[in-house]
């Protein structure tokens, strides 16, 4: 179980199963380091499907349907009294 | 359904914590700032579109009133985008709160006001009393134009929250009902069906219309002014 490489330095993919809850805890969990999290996430969605030179509807519209399931899950609750049942 | 119906003007909470705030921001990550000369083809498309309205709305101001150009458009692409997500499935649309509505409109009717008052004090309590009026009619006249002027904010911020609203419930309504008609009489839902097209057809526009009609009138409250 013991590696080479410290944990600290690897990437998700190369730690092991039996180092993860170690490694989930060495993340920086200062509003710094979150802030840093989310802008990177949205810079690499950002490059990957925007910035391009022939960037297509598929970007935006991602975010967009990811917008609405959020909702959907926002709303649940009210929402679940609608479902086609014969007995509510 | 009477419960249903106004559930999704309410605040929305997500197990208890208000998200809100994250709601109002959510439209800004749709518009990249566009660092380079050429960019990537949302980017360019916003600014073309951006540079369009521009042009037409600040076309009417003097050099004074031009340095509103950044509210002015900053307020229909914020009012523009708000609407046009509330028309997706599910989601909150801030601009039916009354609340956002008076917090866009009153600051920014009373920095008209306000500036006018500074710059141009004769003409702007000139405004108090249209030209022409015979002698009696004045003490009435000045009164009825101090209302008209303090109930402009007050219908800005109303006419978009009820526009909005009443479209919301009209879908809501007209949608709850082709459901139901299904299974009673297919024919009438589907009639239903055609009016729901149409409606959600104008409230597309509404959506867009509505933004506009906010930033002109406060345009034209800061032509009087300036």
């Amino acid at each position: 179980m013991a590696s080479v490489v410290p944990v600290k330095e690897k990437k998700l993919m190369d730690v092991k199963l039996g180092e993860l809850p170690s490694w989930i805890l060495m993340r920086d969990f200062t509003p710094k380091g979150i802030a840093g999290a989310f802008q990177r996430g949205y810079y690499r969605y950002y490059n990957k499907y925007v910035n391009v030179k022939r960037g297509g509807v598929a970007g935006i519209s991602m975010v967009l349907a990811a917008y609405v399931l959020f909702n959907y899950c926002r709303c649940y609750k009210e929402l679940k009294h609608e479902r086609l049942h014969k007995y509510h | 359904m009477n419960e249903n119906l106004f559930a999704s003007f309410t605040t929305p909470m997500m197990m208890g914590v208000p998200i809100v705030v994250l709601i109002i921001i959510f439209p800004s990550i749709l518009f990249p700032s566009p660092n380079r000369l050429i960019n990537n083809r949302l980017a360019t498309v916003q600014q073309w579109l951006i540079q369009l309205v521009s042009k037409y709305m600040l076309s009417i101001h003097n050099y004074k009133g031009q340095t509103w150009a950044l509210m002015l458009m900053s307020l229909i692409l914020f009012i523009g985008s708000t609407n046009l997500l509330g028309l997706l499935p599910h989601s909150f649309t801030p601009t039916t709160q009354l609340s956002m509505n008076l917090g866009m409109a009153i600051p920014l009717w009373a920095g008209t006001v306000v500036m006018g008052f500074r710059h141009k004090t004769k003409a702007s309590l000139a405004h108090f009393l249209p030209q022409g009026t015979p002698l009696p009619l004045i003490p009435m006249l000045v009164i009825i134009e101090t209302i008209s002027l303090f109930i402009q904010p007050v219908a800005l911020a109303v006419r978009l929250t009820a526009n909005i609203t009443a479209g919301h419930l009209l879908i809501h309504l007209i949608g709850g009902a082709t459901l139901v008609l299904m299974n009673i009489n297919p024919v009438t839902a589907l009639i239903t069906f055609i009016i729901l097209i149409l409606l959600t057809i104008l409230e597309l526009a509404v959506a867009l219309i509505q933004a506009y009609v906010f930033t002109l009138l406060v345009s034209l409250y800061l032509h009087d002014n300036t």
